[in-house]
């Protein structure tokens, strides 16, 4: 198996972008990808494409071709292109395909993306295509909504940990922070606790400043061999561990609903390939759906004590300049949630700040990255670890 | 330009329901609501008024105002989405109902919210060609609010009416400078033929819709005109809620104060067609000889009309003889959600 390396990256503006479609926003990303690497159409073997929601949110299935046609791929040049899903975990895994088609051999040049287009059907209707994520039949269909599942994950913690709605609230203020630090975050706009604490509950003890909002975005990565990687860019970033694991698709169903049984097991997967350790990482960009979820993602990666993440953000340990910065990029609250990008905007995320081009955010010295892909309420979790260093 | 405002007048009826009210029957949180409308209150019609009625109230407000002859009216236009027929105009009952009849030009408009403003452009080309001698635009409406839909809490009921004349025919208490409209395709709120009540877009209906067409109307017209916010006394735009107006007008560079006689919206609701007209009254009623008004108002579907308005020493004459909106808006009598279920026809008898 080969090694395999970042050796471009692209990503549109995250919001509510009522000018532009699915495939614009693909396409775009996509084309910046392409420039940063420095290649051609012709060059590419293969697309990956993470996307959760084309049928529901725009009447739109069969992505993968629709990419490679609106980006010049199809009609003469005859690119496979392969649309993955696994609700919001669909970007981490069209990462996890395009760097095994090029550790494998298989394929040299592979554009892994992820896109959603989430404003063009009203509230209501978005968040019944999110419930998808969860056991429609045992979960969806009885009433509950993904801010109702993670509120339920929040009351345990809390309960049992002693965790605070403040503790849940900071997590959302040092994301914002970041995100007013990042030019493509959909909100950079500061808050506090007090605003988090005021604004409207959406199912105790979660507020809507608890919740990442509804996006538009795409992202997208070219992959290669890492012994090609020179051939592209100065920086490459490589891949050093890659994991993926699953756990019951509903909530009740977990060993113990506090923990998302896949992200530990896809956390230590990725670490075993990688051969590091928790101490070797710079940086983390976690899946923070829900402030809740940031909290369970650091201490379900092994970075804190099972109940003890609570503290994190509230202590400035998460902070950018703290021991272990997490969400650099806003996180999904405030950079925004694309579904279908998110896991491969974290990827475009960590590999600016592995180049040192994260500017007023940059995580300094950054030499290891871990990124954190969740599908749903932990149904789906994809870890990889990216390096400065081959 | 050489037209303007003879008179004009307004309607509301007496009656209100409180946000709370409405949301206590559904449940939804009043702090975050009134947090996000800014409206308070809004106005609920009485067991048999409609359109029509309003109209012709407003309407025989404004003439009140005034001794013109009436039948010196030769256009009426009435701008609505809630006209009692989808064919029978409700211009020509108001004709009648002024007895103004039979040496007119009548019929009906739609263009959302901002079918009164479009009514007085059209009497306006009428006034200044002198095809006509005076012209009426009136802007109402019975707003129809889905139950269980945020535009409930905002759907409300009003009329105003605009006489429209020539310089140097009549008096005017009012010169319209210029005026200059911006309309695209741009489906934010739309109610199908034989649909009691309407759809809209959630979200779309902000940026895309009221921002996109209220500022490109008004930066048009600043622009036309070499005008800026300082060259005006006050503003008056479209008022869906408490919200869009002021963020508008931070946007276009005018100031709370320059909007204030205008914001009607916070106790009144959005009277739709009559919105903006219902903001210009407001501020007409208190604005002094001289003073300059910038209004530009929002249909959905979608267009803006911007105008720039400067009033006369004889906006004096005028006053005292009607109710201002101010006097119209006090005194309210509160109905409960079943009561006003039952105003607005919410209640299937059989």
């Amino acid at each position: 198996m080969r090694d395999v390396a970042i050796v471009g990256i692209g990503m549109t503006q995250f919001g509510e972008l009522w000018d532009k479609s699915a495939r614009n926003l693909l396409v775009e990303a996509g084309l910046g990808s392409v420039d940063d690497a420095g290649i051609n159409g012709e060059d590419v073997d293969a697309l990956y494409i993470g996307n959760m929601g084309g049928g529901r949110f725009s009447g739109q299935e069969h992505i993968g071709s629709l990419v490679a046609d609106y980006a010049g791929l199809a009609t003469n040049l005859h690119v496979p292109a392969t649309r993955v899903e696994a609700a919001c975990a669909s970007g981490g895994l069209a990462l996890r395909d395009g760097i095994m088609a090029v550790a494998s051999g298989y394929c040299d040049v592979v554009i892994s993306a992820g896109v959603e287009k989430m404003t063009d059907v009203g509230a209501n209707t978005a968040s019944d295509v999110l419930t998808a994520a969860a056991d429609r039949e045992w979960e969806g269909i009885v009433g509950a909504t993904f801010p109702g599942i993670y509120a339920m994950i929040a009351k345990l913690h809390m309960h049992r940990y002693g965790t605070t709605s403040e503790q849940l609230a900071e997590v959302a203020v040092k994301n914002h922070l970041n995100g007013s630090m990042n030019p493509k975050a959909q909100y950079q706009n500061k808050i506090t606790v007090e605003n988090v604490l005021n604004s409207v509950m959406v199912a105790d003890p979660l507020h809507i400043f608890d919740c990442s909002p509804l996006t538009d975005g795409a992202a997208a990565v070219i992959l290669v061999p890492a012994e090609d990687a020179h051939k592209y860019t100065d920086t490459p970033i490589y891949i050093r561990g890659s994991g993926q694991a699953s756990d019951t698709i509903a909530l009740h169903d977990r060993n113990d609903i506090t923990t998302l049984g896949a992200t530990v097991v896809a956390g230590k997967r990725a670490f075993a390939q990688a051969k590091m350790t928790h101490s070797d990482i710079d940086m983390i960009e976690v899946h923070d759906c829900f402030t809740i979820a940031e909290i369970c993602a650091i201490e379900d990666l092994g970075f804190f004590e099972k109940g003890s993440g609570g503290a994190a953000a509230q202590d400035g340990i998460t902070a950018i300049g703290g021991k272990f910065p997490v969400n650099p990029s806003g996180g999904l609250k405030a950079c925004g949630h694309p579904v279908g990008a998110t896991g491969i905007k974290q990827a475009v995320e960590a590999t600016i700040h592995l180049r040192g081009e994260a500017g007023k955010r940059q995580v300094d010295g950054a030499e290891n990255a871990m990124i954190h892909n969740v599908g749903g309420s932990g149904g789906t979790a994809v870890v990889h670890i990216l390096s400065r260093n081959r | 330009m050489t037209v303007g405002f003879v008179s004009y007048g307004a309607y509301i009826p007496r009656y209100r329901i409180k946000i709370e009210d409405i949301a206590s029957v559904w449940g939804d949180d009043v702090k975050s609501l009134i947090g996000g409308l800014r409206v308070y209150e809004k106005s609920v019609p009485d067991l048999d008024e409609d359109t029509v009625t309003m109209s012709v109230s407003a309407t025989r407000s404004a003439l009140n105002k005034t001794n013109i002859d009436p039948k010196r009216i030769g256009a009426i236009y009435v701008g609505s989405e809630s006209h009692p027929y989808a064919v029978k105009p409700t211009s020509a009952i108001v004709a009648e109902a002024l007895s103004v009849t039979p040496n007119l030009t009548a019929a009906d408009l739609e263009f959302a919210c901002k079918a009164g403003t479009a009514g007085i452009q059209m009497c306006m080309g009428l006034v200044e060609s002198e095809m006509v001698d005076l012209g009426i635009a009136v802007g109402a409406d019975v707003a129809q609010g889905a139950p269980n839909d945020i535009l409930e809490y905002t759907a409300a009921a009003g009329g105003s009416a605009f006489i429209i004349g020539k310089e140097g025919r009549v008096d005017l208490v009012a010169i319209i400078e210029d005026t200059v409209s911006f309309t695209t395709d741009t489906p934010d709120f739309w109610r199908r033929e034989g649909m009691d009540y309407p759809e809209h877009g959630g979200r779309f209906t902000g940026e895309p819709a009221y921002f996109k067409h209220v500022t490109g109307a008004a930066i048009s017209l600043m622009k036309k005109m070499g005008t800026k916010p300082d060259d005006y006394d006050y503003a008056v735009f479209h008022q869906p809620n408490g919200k869009f107006p002021v963020r508008v007008a931070q946007i276009l560079g005018f100031s709370q104060e320059q909007i204030e006689p205008g914001l009607v919206v916070t106790k009144l609701g959005n009277t739709y067609s009559a919105s903006c007209l219902m903001g210009l009254s407001a501020t007409l009623d208190i604005a002094k000889p001289g003073d300059r008004i910038f209004m530009t108002s929002f249909g959905s579907g979608a267009g803006s009309d911007a105008f720039s308005i400067k009033v006369t020493k004889h906006i004096e004459n005028i006053r005292g003889v009607e109710p201002t909106v101010q006097e119209l808006l006090n005194d309210p009598i509160y109905l409960n959600y079943a009561q006003y279920a039952k105003h607005k026809g919410k209640i299937r008898m059989k």
